[in-house]
């Protein structure tokens, strides 16, 4: 189901791992997205790993949701792509950050895309404003043809 | 991962047990609505306890299922929203406008009787 890129013991949740974080633990983890059996995989995914960074229930509820959307959009709009979860540091500081990539059609226009309301497949149309809404940092890059990549980062508080 | 639909008097009661998947929902949805006709229930509990994420998808297909009960003549209270969900909610801008909610499945019980007794 998922490659782990280091030794793939992802399946913290209840282990006992998430306070005492070894250094062999798995730091990134990739998911690869083609049905939405996947979409629960990747969110139980990040969530564990969020999990092991410290954050607490609340904000593990708001990253494994955002997750929830990303990963959708890739099975609604391109079918199949992957969704990579990673520890990030920077000084004292540590988070998440969550990239979903495919190589679907693309966004014609993300500013209506970004936009609350704004929906091709009759969603929502609140995908991707309410994951900005719920992380800290949003990145989107979209290429007609060729594909989407969205990085989303959350900072512990 | 199939969710058991108990029947319980006059009411039928989903219990969510685990994550489901968006076609785990989907069929949730339509044997729900299907099985209120079988067993001419006056009313639906969805619980919801256990799920730790309610994103776009899985909003839309409780509010769908609410409305079809409601046009199938029965009433749908969801019950057991975690806090941090209904945090997430709000967050994302999810509504379950016009849909019953309660605190849990107690809760949605007397709901149901409540309002069952004021329209006979």
């Amino acid at each position: 189901m998922r490659s782990d890129k280091h030794d793939g013991s992802v399946a913290a949740k209840g282990t006992g791992l998430a306070r005492n974080v070894p250094t062999s633990v798995s730091r990134e983890t990739s998911v690869p997205i083609e049905s939405d059996l996947d979409i629960v995989t990747a969110r139980q995914v990040g969530r564990a790993l969020a999990e092991r960074v410290g954050f607490e229930a609340g904000e593990l509820t708001l990253i494994a949701t955002a997750i929830s959307e990303l990963a959708r959009n890739i099975v609604l709009y391109a079918k199949r792509g992957e969704v990579v979860v990673k520890v990030l540091e920077n000084g004292t500081k540590r988070g998440i950050e969550v990239v979903s990539s495919d190589e679907g059609p693309g966004i014609p226009n993300v500013t209506h895309a970004m936009q609350d309301g704004y929906s091709t497949s009759g969603g929502l149309g609140l995908g991707l404003p309410g994951v900005k809404r719920l992380m800290d940092e949003f990145e989107i890059s979209s290429v007609v043809g060729h594909g989407t990549v969205v990085k989303v980062a959350k900072w512990r508080a | 991962m199939e969710v058991p639909i108990l029947k319980q008097g006059d009411y039928l009661i989903a219990s969510i047990q685990s994550a489901l998947s968006d076609s785990d929902l989907a069929q949730l949805r339509d044997a729900v609505v299907e099985k209120v006709g079988r067993f001419r229930s006056r009313g639906v509990i969805v619980d919801v306890t256990v799920l730790d994420v309610m994103d776009s998808f899985s909003t839309r297909i409780l509010r769908d299922l609410a409305h079809m009960i409601r046009l199938r003549g029965a009433r749908t209270v969801i019950v057991g929203v975690q806090p941090e969900v209904a945090f997430t909610m709000v967050q994302l801008g999810l509504r379950l406008e016009g849909i019953a909610t309660a605190l849990d499945l107690e809760e949605g019980l007397a709901y149901l009787d409540e309002t069952g007794e004021k329209e006979s």
